[in-house]
């Protein structure tokens, strides 16, 4: 609160109103589908065609650094018009935002989740996805909050309390409470993964979440178990798409071979830790 | 030429944000200026000039940082059309919390950044309060939830605020920034203009450079606070 002689306050008008932006910030958008139009490369040659993404779709994307997988996200980041270095056009249902819809969803359109593994806020587990909640005006936030952690703690390795510091949360019980939360109550309808390390999260289940939450995905990753997880990848070169390849039958095989390899990993990582031998 | 006023605690990056904001504005031919004031040092005016956007640094010195922005605005306001800018921007070094350098009919930016701790909107205060945008920075240090929780936070404290994140070291977001700069309202003089939020009230003995702590050096506009229990000590 301000105190008494803190100064003059002068609004702008009688009752200064909630802008356009703010009345909007709680309504749920959820597009079934996005499309980025076809743009061009580096070299200003035309890419092949439109990429379209469906709701509860995971998408990967692949290629060296600097072959145009930044350019591309952060085309749908800034809900490009043709006015980006690509050219390409944002489309949500298949239609071009208008100019307001743009400017409210600026920021907004995609959540995103990095390689980041620690929180940095002052606050416990329980306060801080309360407060989440609450900005989200679900009808009872407690009940939400607790749903997040008991999505975290089914993720996480190691459990943790409603009442642990987030600071001291470890990199694992971090990563599934960022992971948990995105997805029940984060308000965008588009995800960016950046990488899901092993460490500490079951990737899987994680994943399974993140579907469950009808957002659309988008994974950016180099590692095998994730790009396969994918129900198809964009191949990237020179500044565009090359090539779009959904998952065959044979590369199912080999992601099922690799992730029980992850889990034979995991299962002696356990043991060792637990100062058990593996005669 | 259109003002804006940006205001934001020390290092938030706001003159990374400005610098990046004015290079996508010059790129699109308007030309800007830039005022920072500061209080005692400050390498600000090098930065600005490295990304090629003219500046002008004063330093408050031994005044209050507040008052010294108040009584030099209509000679920054000359200096910034004198240079021919279109867009004429004031930086302000975050002063001291207490107050705003936000002016009625300009365009008002507060910077503030992710790390700041969650009660940070609420202590920043008026300069986020009577801003008409709020630009937060270092999102790419923390997690979507806390991004979401922050921004609630800034909401409470301000409804009608346009919110944006943006990268200053990458410059995302600048482009985003730079668009609603360029429709800040072009104001012909700033004489008659008035501040959003009243300055400190001063004049004690503190204010005339006295540097001895005890009661009986201080004169003039003397406060005494009471501790414990009282109306200043929740």
């Amino acid at each position: 609160m301000l105190s008494e002689d803190a100064g003059l306050d002068v609004p702008e008008s009688p009752d200064s109103p909630d802008s356009p932006e703010s009345q909007s910030e709680n309504r749920i958008y959820a597009p079934a589908s996005m499309t980025l139009t076809a743009g061009r490369d580096k070299s200003s040659r035309p890419e092949a065609g439109d990429v379209v993404f469906r709701s509860g779709e995971i998408t990967a994307l692949l290629g060296p650094t600097g072959s145009g997988k930044s350019r591309f996200l952060s085309d749908i980041e800034s809900l490009a018009c043709g006015d980006t270095p690509t050219g390409r056009t944002l489309l949500l249902d298949g239609r071009a935002p208008d100019a307001d819809e743009r400017f409210e969803l600026q920021g907004r359109l995609v959540a995103q989740l990095t390689q980041n593994m620690n929180f940095v806020l002052d606050m416990n587990v329980r306060d801080f996805v309360l407060a989440h909640a609450m900005s989200r005006e679900v009808a009872d936030p407690e009940a939400a909050a607790r749903r997040v952690l008991d999505a975290a703690n089914a993720l996480a390795g190691e459990p943790f309390g409603p009442g642990a510091q987030l600071t001291q949360l470890s990199g694992g019980q971090s990563r599934a409470l960022m992971i948990a939360d995105t997805a029940l109550l984060s308000w965008s309808p588009v995800l960016l993964i950046d990488e899901i390390e092993n460490a500490g999260v079951d990737k899987r289940r994680a994943l399974d979440l993140l579907l469950a939450s009808d957002k659309i995905i988008v994974i950016a990753t180099h590692d095998p178990v994730l790009a396969l997880s994918a129900d198809r990848r964009l191949v990237f070169e020179h500044g565009a798409v090359r090539a779009v390849q959904a998952r065959t039958g044979a590369e199912e095989a080999i992601l099922t071979r690799l992730e029980h390899m992850e889990v034979e990993i995991s299962r002696v990582r356990a043991m060792l830790r637990a100062g058990e031998t593996l005669d | 030429m259109r003002l804006i006023t940006v205001a934001g605690p020390p290092s938030c990056g706001k003159t990374s944000v400005v610098a990046k904001a004015c290079g996508v504005l010059q790129g699109n031919g308007q030309a800007c200026a830039v005022v920072k004031f500061d209080c005692l040092q400050s390498r600000d005016g090098d930065l600005y000039r490295a990304a090629g956007v003219p500046v002008s640094v004063a330093f408050s010195g031994g005044l209050c940082p507040d008052h010294f922005f108040a009584t030099n605005l209509e000679e920054a306001f000359a200096w910034g059309v004198e240079s021919g800018a279109q867009v004429g921007l004031i930086e302000t070094a975050g002063l001291c919390n207490r107050c705003s350098p936000h002016i009625r009919g300009a365009l008002a930016v507060c910077v503030i950044d992710n790390l700041m701790g969650i009660d940070a909107p609420e202590k920043i205060g008026p300069m986020l309060r009577m801003a008409d945008i709020v630009i937060v920075t270092k999102g790419d240090l923390v997690s979507q939830a806390e991004r979401e929780v922050y921004r609630y936070r800034i909401r409470q404290m301000n409804k009608r605020a346009v919110i944006r994140h943006v990268n200053g070291l990458t410059g995302q977001g600048c482009a985003e920034l730079a668009a609603i700069m360029a429709k800040a309202p072009d104001i012909d003089s700033v004489t008659d203009m008035r501040l959003r939020f009243s300055m400190p009230a001063a004049v004690c003995s503190y204010c005339l450079s006295e540097t001895r702590i005890g009661g009986r050096y201080q004169k003039g506009n003397v406060k005494k606070a009471k501790f414990a229990g009282g109306v200043h000590a929740e």
